[in-house]
């Protein structure tokens, strides 16, 4: 079933005249299955966070339109939740209310639980009333995984969210993810720039070109989970996009 | 916050420096330590002027504050208005409150509003853009973060914008705490006549009293120093521990 699609969205910033305005986007048609992993991949600069900030609705695209579940993006939605690097968490809330802070339409005994399920979730038992700067980088990033899936979106957009880890807390974060994702059944919009990151998560990488990014290639990654990183199959999907990107490069 | 040793060995090494000095040169105007313990040990208003002094400082600074914070909210919230306003802050904010002293003495005559108004326009604007530029340096995330839980701005300020800013806020009301107490002082002076600034000058005037001028400046700088260390002590509330250092 489709759940996202993108629909000829071009998107310019600046003034009007020509000279000024950067044109960061031109003509991406993408959709998206409900439950699907998807990474948007390109070159720095190429937009790709920019796209992700549209289907999120904090900047309304020049051109095109998205729509989730056939329903027009028009701003935010408590269905739809953003995941930045660690540093989103709030600082001034225990692990615990981070993780309540979206819930408070709730009625208190289910914010309870609900907050109770997602500690034990993303392995923070132990830390529920500690603040986000006794915690590790590793552990902020699961704390703001939590804190996005306690409201119970359907989609869950993520901004290089490991990227500020050390490539050992990376490695983990994407292991929690998949497990995390295969548990909760989200449609995962995942935005990076790393090439091995996008093959070892993503059901398709979408690969952009340079600014203005376009819809290069969208490549099926056709490998079950968990996944042999030396496997022949991953290993020629690797070099494809490495290629593809490599070409991107050039131009 | 432990008590240490060395603030107090420090002072006990330059009140008997000054004692020293003071037996030394044999000085006929300056005071010993001991004699301006004497004098105001003698002086009967103290604790009254100290009560003046006090009630004017917190009034002052506390309608600066009550005013001065959700000023600052929405000067950093809404650009507009803080365009529209930036003008005249900046032009009035490098007028030296004692600039004020003698419309305020025209306004509201001798009495203790006169001090309390020149207290309140020394600490608003520091506490306003104190605050206006935290609300600004709030990390653009946070409010993301907060608007795709589905926050109404009301809402937004109350549970992001402001608890990210009350170290910021602290911090400025802190500043302007200090501003208070220094002009408190030279408003006393002129505006009023009770009061710690009013003993120094009184002291002087009235009969060369430099022991009770000097009394008057070690009681100044003593309860200075006690409400910035009550004032410093916020920082360690829970709810803005998270931004200072243990």
């Amino acid at each position: 079933m489709t759940k996202v699609v993108f629909t000829k969205i071009g998107m310019t910033f600046g003034s009007a005249k020509a000279d000024k305005s950067v044109h960061v986007l031109d003509d991406i048609n993408l959709s998206v299955n409900q439950g699907e992993f998807v990474c948007l991949l390109g070159p720095s600069g190429c937009g790709k966070s920019t796209l992700l900030n549209i289907a999120g609705g904090f900047i309304k695209p020049s051109e095109g339109e998205v729509t989730i579940d056939g329903e027009r993006v028009t701003g935010p939605d408590p269905r739809r939740i953003f995941v930045f690097q660690e540093r989103g968490v709030f600082p001034w809330l225990t692990v615990e209310q981070n993780i309540g802070f979206g819930l408070f339409r709730q009625p208190a005994n289910e914010r309870r639980e609900r907050i109770a399920h997602y500690v034990q979730l993303v392995g923070l038992q132990g830390f529920e009333q500690s603040y986000p700067r006794e915690l590790s980088g590793g552990m902020k990033q699961r704390l703001e995984v939590a804190r996005a899936l306690a409201v119970n979106p359907d989609v869950l957009y993520l901004d290089e969210p490991f990227g500020a880890l050390d490539s050992i807390t990376r490695l983990q974060m994407r292991r929690e993810l998949l497990r995390i994702w295969q548990a909760e059944k989200k449609t995962i919009l995942f935005v990076t720039h790393d090439i091995e990151e996008s093959v070892q998560l993503a059901d398709r990488v979408v690969v952009l070109s340079a600014r203005p990014g376009r819809v290069r290639r969208v490549v099926d990654i056709d490998i079950p989970h968990p996944r042999d990183l030396s496997d022949p199959r991953y290993l020629q999907l690797r070099d494809e996009i490495f290629g593809e990107i490599g070409l991107a490069h050039q131009i | 916050m432990k008590p240490r040793i060395e603030p107090i060995v420090t002072a006990a090494i330059l009140i008997a420096i000054w004692h020293a000095a003071v037996v030394l040169t044999d000085a006929k105007v300056f005071p010993s330590p001991l004699a301006v313990l004497r004098g105001l040990n003698d002086l009967p208003h103290l604790a009254s002027y100290i009560r003046d002094s006090l009630f004017r400082v917190f009034c002052g600074y506390f309608s600066a504050v009550i005013l001065g914070v959700p000023a600052g909210l929405a000067l950093g919230w809404w650009l507009p208005l803080a365009r529209a306003t930036n003008p005249l802050i900046q032009m009035l904010r490098p007028i030296s409150p004692l600039a004020w002293m003698p419309l305020a003495v025209i306004w509201f005559g001798v009495s203790n509003l006169a001090p309390i108004f020149l207290i309140f326009l020394a600490t608003f604007f520091p506490v306003v853009v104190a605050t206006m530029n935290g609300v600004r340096n709030v990390p653009p995330m946070f409010i993301q973060a907060g608007r795709n839980f589905g926050l109404s701005t009301p809402a937004l300020m109350m549970r992001v914008v402001v608890p990210a800013v009350l170290p910021n806020i602290l911090v400025g009301l802190r500043l302007a705490f200090g501003v208070a107490w220094i002009v408190l002082v030279a408003a006393e002076m002129i505006a009023v006549d009770s009061g710690l600034g009013y003993l120094i000058i009184d002291a002087r005037n009235a009969g060369k009293r430099y022991d009770l001028v000097v009394g008057g400046m070690l009681t100044i700088g003593v309860i200075g120093l006690l409400l910035d260390t009550l004032i410093r002590l916020t920082e360690r509330l829970k709810v803005v521990r998270w931004a200072f250092h243990d």
